[in-house]
């Protein structure tokens, strides 16, 4: 029985259609009538006047934005101590493991006159050029006294280039409320 | 009022002052209307559309006209630059012209229009088909294989849906027995205790079917939007034309989409009568409701193939149509005697 069906019919006909071979017609049963189309049509109408009168997903963006990770590796920020002393002692370890080499730490001496770090040195010029910044978090890592984190913020759009060498002054602003809690409940004080 | 229309200095003031307050609502209309269905495209997708110019985004459209009007009026090399200047000015000149014929009611009895002519809608037709000049004429002379191809598929296109679309309106005059927009819309029935205006979707519902089919396919909106079709075509017709040519096609587009609406509107669905509401709200929301109707289509049909829009203008609108109007007249001639 098996040898007859083998004769009369390939196991497997060639999917591709012979020059001049027509499509088969289907049976007249699976044929869908004109009633099935216009019921797919209105299926599909209602399907989009039901999300119509549904809430809109966009996230509009400058007035709303989407929630960000703990961990976000955003702008840089140098801290300070409680007491107000800087943490930063001008080692340039930061510099040193950034792969782009776009902070630039020129350090100090502190004197008992003038104490800017509870260390022997600080930091006198502390920048990074933010164009070149790939905010791996290399210098936060490498950092012995975690003076330099990365901050939540990446809207750091500017007007000209030279505003994106970021100074030691703008570095050591105040970090958002939210990074300072979080990094006071660990780590030295 | 008729003293001044009858006067021949008169008459021409008031025709002047009607076209300048009529090319005002509709350039308006126009306006609101891509505003419109920019949001309403934007909802079925679930996304707000646009919000950011004035209040709604409602401005949005003056923003991008300004835009428009300031780029550089771009004409290719080796084109046919007359040709290629005069294609959008027809398409702009055709789409405002039919609206010479199209009645709005202001009030109760209050009509407004610029040419009350006896053949109203033939003229709508007439004009609307003279868009076909347009977008052929464009495709040829951008001298671009892509709008050449935009330009002969809607050739095409027009000529197959033109007379399903011709056809599907016989039997409106048939049982009307005038062409004239405003017997058509204040065409009542005495059936019993009822006096007064009717729908005419309930004589004619398959002709109103076809309308809203052909109507859709005249005037290349989607799903039968093949002469731009962006995918395939890059732009159709449309790719070699930037600024305020481009502008002019759109606006024609547009206007057109607003024409087809208002004359479903007026010759289906009883025009500016809607029971108790005020006749000029009334014509409007009918006008909304349709122009909704096709911008739920854009946002739920995926275009169709061109030999499945040739196939179903040839073996499926047009003998229906026929058919339709054989039906109609087989009863008029039974029920009437």
């Amino acid at each position: 029985m098996t040898d007859e069906q083998d004769s009369e019919q390939p196991e497997h006909p060639s999917p591709l259609r012979k020059p001049g071979e027509r499509v088969p017609a289907k049976p007249e049963g699976e044929r869908p009538g004109v009633m099935s189309d216009v019921a797919a049509l209105a299926g599909g109408l209602k399907t989009t006047l039901s999300e119509f009168f549904k809430p809109t997903v966009t996230l509009e963006y400058p007035e709303d934005k989407s929630p960000r990770s703990e961990r976000y590796r955003g702008r840089h920020y140098l801290r300070r101590y409680e007491n107000g002393l800087e943490r930063c002692i001008g080692c340039e370890l930061c510099a040193a493991a950034c792969p782009v080499g776009c902070i630039l730490v020129i350090a100090a001496e502190n004197t008992d006159e003038k104490r800017v770090s509870p260390g022997e040195r600080y930091a006198k010029t502390y920048e990074i050029n933010m164009l070149r910044c790939i905010f791996c978090g290399y210098c936060e890592d490498a950092c012995p006294v975690q003076a330099i984190v990365l901050g939540p913020e990446y809207e750091l759009s500017d007007t000209s280039r030279e505003k994106f060498i970021y100074t030691k002054e703008k570095l050591l602003e105040p970090l958002p409320p939210d990074v300072q809690a979080r990094l006071d409940s660990k780590g030295p004080k | 009022m008729n003293d001044l229309y009858n006067n021949p200095i008169g008459h021409w003031v008031v025709v002047t002052v009607a076209i300048t307050a009529l090319l005002f609502v509709v350039l308006t209309a126009t306006a609101y209307t891509v505003w419109f269905e920019r949001v309403a495209l934007g909802r079925i997708q679930r996304r707000p559309g646009p919000n950011r110019v004035g209040p709604f985004g409602l401005l949005q459209l003056a923003a991008d006209g300004v835009k428009l009007a300031f780029k550089e009026s771009f004409v290719p090399a080796a084109t046919d630059k007359t040709l290629f200047v005069i294609a959008p000015t027809i398409a702009v000149a055709a789409a405002f012209l039919a609206w010479a014929v199209i009645p709005i009611g202001l009030w109760y009895n209050v009509q407004y229009w610029i040419a009350d002519i006896n053949i109203g809608v033939l003229l709508v037709f007439a004009f609307s088909s003279l868009n076909v000049y347009a977008i052929v004429i464009g495709g040829y002379a951008s001298n671009n294989k892509y709008s050449l191809l935009g330009g002969l598929r809607s050739a095409a296109q027009l000529i197959s849906y033109e007379m399903a679309l011709g056809l599907a309106l016989v039997p409106t005059f048939m049982i009307v027995g005038s062409l004239r927009l405003r017997d058509i819309v204040e065409y009542t029935v005495h059936w019993g205790w009822y006096n007064g205006p009717i729908p005419l979707i309930l004589l004619t519902p398959v002709g109103f079917v076809i309308y809203i089919i052909a109507a859709v396919a005249e005037t290349n909106r989607a799903p039968f939007d093949l002469p731009e079709a962006e995918q395939e075509l890059i732009g159709g017709f449309l790719t070699e034309y930037s600024g305020l040519k481009f502008v002019m096609y759109y606006l024609a587009e547009y206007v057109n989409m607003i024409t087809v609406s208002a004359l479903a509107a007026l010759l289906f669905f009883g025009g500016w009568y809607l029971w108790v509401v005020p006749p000029v709200l009334a014509f409007f929301l009918k006008v909304v409701l349709f122009l909704f109707l096709y911008i739920w289509l854009r946002g739920t049909l995926p275009r169709l193939r061109y030999d499945m829009l040739m196939r179903l203008g040839w073996k499926v609108l047009l003998p229906l149509a026929i058919a339709n109007v054989i039906v109609t007249g087989i009863i008029l001639v039974t029920t009437l005697g």
